[in-house]
């Protein structure tokens, strides 16, 4: 049984710049994988092998088990694909869009693509050129829907969006894995969105994988924590503790510089004020608030406080820690 | 005929509109929080259907595993039921076996109150007390409170 999108050590270089850094990614059947990133972290990049419009310079990808860059009619045949830029030919009128699109696809639901024009208030005589940014999705959206593909593939679909037009979008997406065996693969930098819709998250900066994993447990197992350091402490190793998978610090009262990452230089001020050091920290299991406490203060720490982070602060903080 | 038909079923499931705003609480959490509250202030009763998981999902725009999380939690805690191939019902929350299950609810948030308790340095008996004393002021000042009636 092969997965709908299979990525491994996947890396691609444009002349100097790495724009894919060993990537690995599995879609499951069924899922809704969100992907996020900053612009030009390499989603689209990874898109496009998909896609099979760029070849692996090294790894592979494997779409329902069969290279997309070998087999593209095969892949693309069970792709639904709707990204950012306005790609759709713009003489065409939207019903003879339907018409030609139709002809590539032999399971192409002709109720759905009706419905869908309905719901979504598309004028069928009306040309592609004249459709404006959120006519012009929703149609993007119709065309990618109707011929029910295995995979749905959401490129930057809501920016420079309406809020009406993003929560069809939305819709789409939940309509469309609510039907057996369809996935999806949903790239945003609209995190609320991502983690409305999406069960699995992976976050992409540089090229590189920052996190992958359950959406739950990613926004569940990241968690802002402030402690101080004990008076004879030298301060280094909070992020040792069982459980831990990854502290970042954030900030702290006495170097006054938000992550910078540098230890405060000024030994004097961190003996006179106390030093609190503000963290986002991952933790593997689920947090015993009382349990970590006793760990801290066995390592020299006194536990201050343990806040959620929503998924807008993890993101802020892994990318600018990677700056 | 379908329209009766449609008007019928309509009226078991019962509707409920929540809202959901991704941040730092979960959204699965959000979904079961809003539902437990209805079922504690009795906006939700015994017995009515609440919209399936693919329903709600598609209602709220948000996956369906999260939806279905929402409900395998609220039927871990007892506030609804779910019969296979028919749907998820609210429960019946008189049952003998659910003062069980309450006390182990509220045993977390008592938790998090001796937490603060020990964080400010109050010690138990005194918590105590100030349990008996908020609770006393609170149905002086609002006699209506709904009072459970045995147990």
């Amino acid at each position: 049984m092969s997965y709908p999108l299979e990525i491994q050590a996947l890396c691609r270089r444009y002349g100097g710049t790495v724009a894919l850094d060993h990537v690995d990614l599995v879609i499951e059947e069924g899922a809704v994988l969100g992907l996020i990133g900053r612009n030009g972290a390499g989603k689209t990049t990874l898109i496009r092998h998909v896609l099979g419009l760029l070849k692996a310079q090294s790894g592979s990808v494997r779409v329902f088990g069969a290279d997309p860059v070998k087999h593209p009619a095969q892949t693309l045949a069970r792709i639904g694909y709707v990204s950012e830029d306005r790609d759709l030919p713009g003489w065409m009128r939207i019903e003879e869009l339907l018409r030609y699109t139709r002809a590539f696809f032999p399971d192409w639901d002709e109720t759905l693509a009706s419905d869908l024009c309905r719901a979504f208030d598309l004028d069928p005589r009306q040309r592609v050129r004249t459709l404006s940014r959120g006519q012009h999705v929703r149609t993007a959206l119709v065309l990618a829907l109707a011929p029910r593909p295995a995979l749905l593939v959401l490129d930057e679909p809501s920016s420079g969006l309406d809020p009406v037009v993003r929560r069809d979008v939305l819709e789409a997406v939940i309509q469309h894995v609510a039907h057996e065996g369809r996935t999806v693969l949903f790239s945003s930098h609209l995190l609320d969105e991502v983690e409305r819709v999406s069960d699995h998250l992976v976050m992409i900066d540089r090229g590189t994988m920052l996190v992958d994993g359950p959406m739950d447990e990613v926004v569940e197992g990241f968690k802002h924590v402030v402690y101080r350091h004990a008076e004879d402490s030298n301060g280094s190793g909070f992020g040792a503790l069982p459980g831990m998978s990854l502290c970042v610090e954030m900030g702290s009262t006495s170097s006054g510089a938000a992550s910078s990452g540098a230890p405060s230089s000024d030994s004097a001020s961190r003996n006179s004020i106390d030093h609190e050091v503000l963290c986002l920290c991952r933790f593997e299991t689920s947090v015993d608030e009382h349990a970590l406490a006793a760990q801290a203060s066995a390592g020299g720490f006194e536990l201050i406080e343990i806040l959620p982070a929503t998924l807008d602060e993890i993101f802020l903080n892994l990318t600018c820690r990677a700056s | 005929m379908s329209s009766l038909a449609n008007c019928v079923l309509y009226a078991y499931t019962h509707t409920v509109q929540l809202r959901i705003q991704p941040g730092a609480t979960p959204i699965y959490q959000q979904v079961s929080d809003q539902i437990r509250r209805r079922v504690s202030a009795g906006r939700l009763s015994a017995g009515q259907r609440l919209p399936s998981v693919r329903a709600l999902a598609e209602q709220l725009a948000v996956n369906a595993n999260t939806v279905a999380r929402a409900y395998r939690e609220l039927e871990r805690e007892r506030f609804v039921v779910s019969r296979h191939g028919d749907g998820v019902f609210v429960a019946d929350r008189s049952s003998p076996f659910l003062a069980r299950d309450r006390r182990k609810l509220l045993e977390s948030a008592v938790d998090r109150l001796l937490l603060e308790a020990e964080q400010l340095d109050v010690d138990t008996d005194e918590v105590a007390e100030l349990v008996r004393e908020r609770s006393a002021q609170r149905a002086e000042s609002s006699p209506n409170l709904p009072r459970r009636v045995g147990s």
